[in-house]
């Protein structure tokens, strides 16, 4: 058996953390994915968050989390209702449709 | 504990009004020009709420984790102002598009207080708070003509850049958090002896997330598009008070929890101020869109405000806001401008609409012009003063190359706001536009461009002021 340290976790929240990235700008096809990706980067930074806050015996990690959750929550909302907003205008979320605007 | 709250009543009175607004808002009917007017007072109450306390108390309140000091202090009057002045100025313009809902100032007003907190944060934690209830708001204003493509489009870019800036950040808070064992900014800097590689990693993280609001290269991309595609009234808002609050961050970070790891942060900063004072000015050439080429100036102008602050010194802190602040009123004064050019009911906003201006407009040409004049940075102008601050004291830290690359910059954007003056001054008459100005666009354009132009009988007044921000 191996233990399991401050470093798996760390490791696992960045891992998580270059998929989200990587998802926003890989991502060719739906705005979904690219709404998925942002919430994938907010939960690689709670678990970075409450295995520090665990490893340091300090809860200010683990009430940050709290704080991030909440937030994440309503972004989530905001960026669902432009995204209906959108697809009313232009009846499309191909993210490579979306370019009304450029120059 | 009670006497903490006499440092927030501006706080207090702006969150109730907020509810206040909202609910007056749902239960009367067709109350939107009363909440537009209400928003207007709550703005100049919550102003003269902050001269409550005498403007250079210095105190550190709710367990160290909010911080009114003077730079504090200044910068939310700042915001005010540039909160007052874009509901002043934008009342017709919404009337006309039809955006004027009660949502519009009360969102205003949301977005205005989260940048209240963000100022005054001393804490990871309340940082974070501000920086979400300003993007929020700010995504649905940049949205808020909903039935335009356009605008809609805006605010998906914006919302969906801007969550990935608040992402990396807070990676970066997180990182932070974990090597220094706290999310004080006091007690970060008091945790660290020796560089550690977790700090320097969450250090440019949060840096880059905080690029990425003041739109600095190369984190600007979503700006031009944000900025044509939102309403201009929005586009006003964007492009003065946000970056207020940002720039604040920006020194409070820099200079409190990380004044030791200058070394480390030094290099970003006069990268991020090297090029976006080059690709502001390179790419504001070709544009003819006018909402836009204010984008990419204003990418510029932060490159300038960046310049200041890669000094590591208090006076390069000072020449940053003395420049941020004539930024607002030169800003200010360019988007007044703007807004009179209304023909029948329809906004222009392309740069050959403004040809053979000054036989029809002589007046309005000629603010078009001092502003212009002084967003180049031509003597006896503001904009000229702004600058030279800021060279004279990046010159005096020796940092020649930053300097100029910063002159060459100004000479390269000098040729863009000219050309705009040549349209106006050269070029072929259009049709007249409408004179029916409302008196609020009048006295801002009035205001700010006399501003603008007699600033220099009194340059020391705003030196005076903003030389006790002493932050190291």
């Amino acid at each position: 058996m191996i233990d399991i340290g401050l470093g798996h976790y760390l490791t696992l929240g960045a891992i998580i953390f270059t998929i989200g990235v990587v998802g926003i700008f890989l991502n060719r096809k739906n705005i979904i994915v690219i709404l998925m990706s942002i919430e994938l980067i907010l939960l690689a930074v709670n678990i970075n968050l409450v295995s520090f806050s665990v490893f340091l015996n300090d809860l200010t990690g683990q009430i940050f989390t709290l704080f991030i959750l909440t937030v994440a929550a309503a972004e989530a909302a905001i960026g669902l209702a432009i995204i209906v907003v959108y697809y009313r205008n232009s009846s499309t979320i191909r993210v490579e449709e979306i370019d009304s605007l450029k120059g | 504990m009670m006497n903490n709250l006499n440092f927030v009543y501006p706080e207090i009175f702006i969150s109730i009004s907020i509810m206040f607004l909202l609910i007056l808002g749902v239960f009367k009917k067709n109350s939107s020009n009363l909440i537009y007017n209400l928003s207007i007072i709550t703005l100049i109450g919550t102003l003269v709420l902050t001269f409550n306390y005498p403007i250079n108390t210095d105190n550190i309140l709710f367990n160290e984790s909010y911080k009114i000091d003077y730079l504090s202090t200044f910068m939310k009057i700042l915001v005010f102002i540039g909160g007052i002045f874009t509901l002043i100025v934008s009342f017709k313009y919404l009337k006309i598009f039809k955006i004027l809902q009660i949502e519009y100032s009360i969102l205003i007003l949301t977005s205005i207080l989260g940048m209240m907190v963000m100022i005054s944060s001393n804490d990871l934690i309340v940082f974070y708070i501000g920086l979400e209830l300003q993007s929020l708001s700010l995504y649905v204003l940049a949205s808020f003509n909903r039935d335009q493509i356009k605008s809609s489009e805006a605010g998906l870019k914006y919302f969906v850049l801007s969550a990935l800036s608040s992402g990396l950040l807070l990676y970066g808070c997180s990182l932070i958090y974990g090597f220094s064992g706290t999310t004080n900014f006091d007690l970060i800097s008091d945790s660290f002896d020796k560089v550690e590689y977790g700090l320097t990693f969450g250090l440019v993280f949060i840096l880059v997330g905080l690029a990425f609001k003041i739109s600095a290269v190369p984190f600007h991309m979503w700006a031009p598009d944000v900025y044509e595609g939102s309403p201009t009234s929005v586009t006003l808002f964007f492009a003065i008070v946000p970056k207020l609050a940002a720039l604040t961050v920006f020194i409070r970070f820099l200079y409190v929890p990380f004044i030791n790891m200058i070394e480390q942060w030094q290099m970003i900063i006069i990268f991020l101020s090297i090029a976006s004072m080059v690709f502001g000015a390179i790419a504001a050439i070709g544009q003819t869109n006018l909402k836009r080429l204010v984008a990419y100036s204003s990418i510029g102008h932060m490159g300038y405000a960046l310049a200041g602050l890669s000094t590591g010194t208090n006076q390069g802190i000072q020449s940053s806001i003395i420049y941020i602040s004539i930024y607002l009123v030169m800003n200010l004064g360019l988007f007044s401008c703007l807004f009179m050019l209304k023909r029948n009911d329809k906004y222009y906003e392309n740069i050959e609409d403004l040809s053979g201006l000054s036989k029809n407009h002589p007046l309005l040409s000629l603010s078009f012009l001092i502003v212009l004049f002084s967003l180049a940075g031509i003597p006896p102008l503001a904009g000229f003063f702004a600058k030279f601050y800021i060279f004279k004291i990046v010159i005096e830290q020796s940092m020649y190359f930053l300097a100029i690359v910063g002159l060459l910059a100004t000479v390269i954007s000098a040729f863009y706001y000219l050309r705009i003056i040549k349209i106006i001054y050269f070029d072929k008459e259009k049709e007249k536009y409408d004179l029916d100005y409302n008196i609020g666009l009048k006295i801002s354009l009035v205001l700010s461009t006399l501003l603008v132009a007699f600033y220099f009988i009194a340059p020391s007044k705003l030196l005076e002021i903003i030389s006790n921000i002493v932050i190291i």
